[in-house]
């Protein structure tokens, strides 16, 4: 691996290797610019995939070098419903190795719909709510999705359908198995009336570009992929962004500042090494990468005169508009065995209810998918029906009855981007750097919970039309943290109230840009993955283009 | 309980991913070592000798251990070798938890002397009584605990001591290949 010395000013530094930043260096890198990447974890078993663990104990309590996720005792956070409350420790956590969350997702890749992208405009002002058209339309990403699904490598089936975005393209490989959940998706929506869809995922049924084809292996989303047939960015991006010679990817590099010059230009970024010592990388441009939180975090922590309230920030919009993403889980038991813990997690969706229906009397929609994951150590301490015994003979009957029998809906469904939800400092907690812990505030908006709702009911109704007895379905569940967080750094024309323009460029900064899930302005039916990847290809496009034209200087 | 204790804990309860990592790094040259004892036992046929409890305190854990995944017509919590799994977790990645089990030992024998005045210890009860003392405790964090580590060895790899023979795991019809073909299940195939 081509490597460069801080000293050197290297075109760009990019912050985070994940769903974004892979394609952001690989993009650059493959088109003659010199890239550094910091990535805040490990590599992970990178170029060594095939010793991912697949014992469910050792990934729960991985090793010092084996970490996937960040540690929510080092990269501490706090979470209170709202600004009343003082926030407690909290337990949000993300991707955190090289190809961060994309080497442990569950893989779902939807794309949003174009209504999606000016929803606004379709259902009107809501009050409380920050809903927003996006400055970009669905056919202007539209290349970009197919050059992601493309790229990276997505299992799925074209379909024509109201509820689905239309494709310019077929998917690249074949769906995945439907699984014993998606063959029960059928049943109930055959009999329901409604109409089910193979989900497309970042799995590859078939063997492409030089990785081998998903075994089923059930170990699936939180464990790191053997077989490389994880479509991540590990597997896909990173490889090429290093074989081009102009990519560095440095590991426990742990961001602490974005650092400016009196113009107001980024001139580079400081971070800790593995040994908390102090670095300073230069670069003509920085790219941020990191996920909504930590993005937000970092410019937040990036004040100076220039930038009294954190970098990229004279709007006071970043960090706000966060969505952590909700979803609503249903489970029944079946009279036959599903065997659902092979195989990919998610294998099928319904989509009639993907759009917002004024007739319901709130706003909000949603996915509904067939999503079996139970391993063994899981299922044993909470997998069982709520109602069956914990312990004893009654227990032990219970874990051989139900014991593969379980059919689970989880719905993945909207939460509206609100002013008041968002991430900042921590006044008083820190974190294992020393550096201001991350908060949350968050509270759904009341339509969210309205959904959530509609979506709990809609589960128990396919549920029994599938079969299903002894239906159980927890309440609804307003997020504290995870993987899906979006908003903080809203995407939009006006400066005033977003923080990067169209093409993903700080509106107060002309060499800085963030490019990753904080970027949408709207969190679709929260499956965020596929769209955060067309947008990194789309703004790299767009960097490339007004870079060649020999403008990098003066971005 | 210091509140990484309590994280660690939580975590096992929950399975939050990720927490209590730190001591995990710590401790790591630990952990390998005691997983490698346990492939070099399991080899050679020889028993596992206890790194942490007495021969007192491991009758009384594992006569726990049997209560919450009893024997019966199937292998329970004994014949998976629970007991191990527990015994060596509380050397790696539950040393924290020692004095839990120290204390919550002395729980159970109080428990048990108040409602059977003239027993000797826990284990030595009949079963119903077992019960009958476990059901007392079951709100503790003690007894949540002991659950907790019982299931995760009845289902754990039998790398870590415990599904002794994958016991665990053939009671639940989980087949530990990590190479599955569709279809999985009943529904998928009758589609088929």
């Amino acid at each position: 691996m081509t490597q460069f010395t801080p000293s050197t000013d290297v075109d760009f530094v990019i912050i985070g290797s994940g769903a974004a930043g892979g394609i952001m260096a690989k993009q650059l890198a493959t088109n003659g610019f010199k890239v550094v990447v910091l990535e805040q974890g490990g590599w992970g078993k990178y170029g060594k995939e095939h010793e991912y663990t697949k014992d469910e104990w050792l990934n729960d309590n991985p090793g010092p070098d084996d970490r996937l996720m960040s540690d929510p005792s080092r990269q501490r956070n706090t979470f209170r419903r709202n600004d009343k409350e003082k926030a407690v420790s909290g337990s949000h956590s993300y991707g955190c190795v090289v190809g961060g969350g994309t080497v442990t997702y569950g893989g779902s890749s939807w794309r949003h719909l174009p209504w999606e992208f000016n929803e606004l405009s379709h259902v009107g002002p809501i009050a409380g709510s920050g809903l927003a058209d996006w400055p970009i339309t669905y056919e202007e990403l539209e290349p970009y999705y197919t050059q992601a699904e493309w790229e990276m490598g997505i299992s799925g089936k074209r379909v024509n359908s109201p509820f689905v975005a239309p494709m310019s393209k077929d998917y690249p490989v074949p769906p995945v198995p439907i699984k014993a959940s998606g063959a029960l998706f059928q049943v109930a929506a055959a009999k329901l009336g409604l109409s089910v869809v193979n989900g497309p995922i970042a799995i590859i049924s078939k063997p492409y570009m030089g990785r081998s084809a998903c075994v089923n292996c059930g170990m699936c989303s939180g464990f790191g992929c053997h077989v490389k047939a994880r479509s991540s960015s590990a597997v896909t991006m990173i490889p090429l962004a290093i074989a081009s010679g102009n990519c560095e990817v440095r590991v426990n590099s742990y961001v602490r500042e974005i650092s400016t010059d009196a113009s107001g230009r980024v001139t580079g970024v400081t971070y800790f090494d593995k040994d908390k010592k102090e670095i300073f990388q230069k670069a003509k441009a920085v790219v941020l990468s990191a996920n909504a939180g930590e993005s937000a975090r970092l410019l937040l922590m990036s004040k100076s005169p220039r930038f009294p309230q954190g970098l990229a920030n004279s709007s006071g919009v970043v960090g706000r508009y966060l969505m952590l993403g909700n979803t609503v889980n249903a489970s029944g038991l079946m009279d036959h065995p599903l065997n659902d813990y092979k195989g990919v997690v998610t294998g099928a969706g319904i989509v009639d209810f993907v759009p917002s229906d004024p007739k319901r009397g709130f706003y909000g929609g949603g996915r509904m998918t067939a999503r079996g994951f139970d391993t063994p150590i899981s299922y044993g301490l909470r997998g069982l029906h709520p109602d069956s015994p914990r312990w004893g003979a009654g227990y032990k009957k219970a874990l051989m009855e139900e014991a593969n029998h379980k059919f689970t809906v989880t719905c993945f469904v909207t939460q509206q981007p609100l002013e008041t939800n968002r991430v900042d400092l921590d006044p008083d907690v820190k974190d294992e750097w020393g550096l201001p812990a991350l908060r949350i505030t968050s509270t759904s908006h009341p339509d969210d919970f309205k959904n959530m709702e509609f979506f709990r009911q809609k589960s128990i109704e396919v549920l029994e039309a599938a079969g299903a007895k002894r239906i159980w379905a927890g309440p609804p569940n307003d997020s504290r943290g995870g993987a899906h967080n979006r908003g903080t750094c809203r995407m939009g024309n006006d400066p005033k109230t977003s923080v990067v323009n169209r093409f993903h460029r700080a509106h107060d900064v002309p060499n800085l840009f963030v490019v990753d899930g904080s970027n949408l302005v709207t969190g679709g039916r929260n499956h965020p993955t596929m769209t955060i990847q067309a947008l990194a290809f789309r703004a790299a496009d767009n960097i490339i283009r007004s870079a060649k034209r020999g403008t990098l200087n003066n971005l | 309980m210091s509140p990484q204790q309590r994280s660690r804990r939580q975590f096992l309860i929950e399975s939050v991913a990720g927490l209590g990592g730190a001591w995990v790094a710590a401790n790591y040259a630990g952990i390998i070592e005691a997983q490698a004892y346990v492939q070099r036992a399991a080899s050679t046929g020889q028993p596992i000798k206890l790194a942490f409890f007495t021969e007192a305190q491991a009758a009384e854990v594992d006569a726990m251990a049997a209560q919450i995944i009893p024997s019966d017509s199937t292998p329970g919590a004994r014949e998976a070798h629970v007991l191990n799994f527990i015994d060596r977790a509380l050397t790696t990645f539950e040393k924290d938890e020692q004095q839990a089990y120290v204390k919550g030992l002395q729980d159970l024998d109080a428990q048990t002397k108040k409602l059977f005045p003239s027993a000797t210890r826990f284990s030595a009860l009949s079963s119903d009584q077992q019960i009958q003392v476990l059901t007392a405790m079951e709100k503790t964090p003690f007894f949540a605990l002991v659950r907790t580590h019982t299931v995760t060895g009845f289902f754990a790899s039998p790398i870590h001591g415990g599904n002794y023979n994958k016991v665990g795991w053939k009671l639940v019809n989980y087949d530990d290949s990590l190479n599955h073909k569709p279809p999985f299940g009943y529904y998928d195939a009758q589609t088929r």
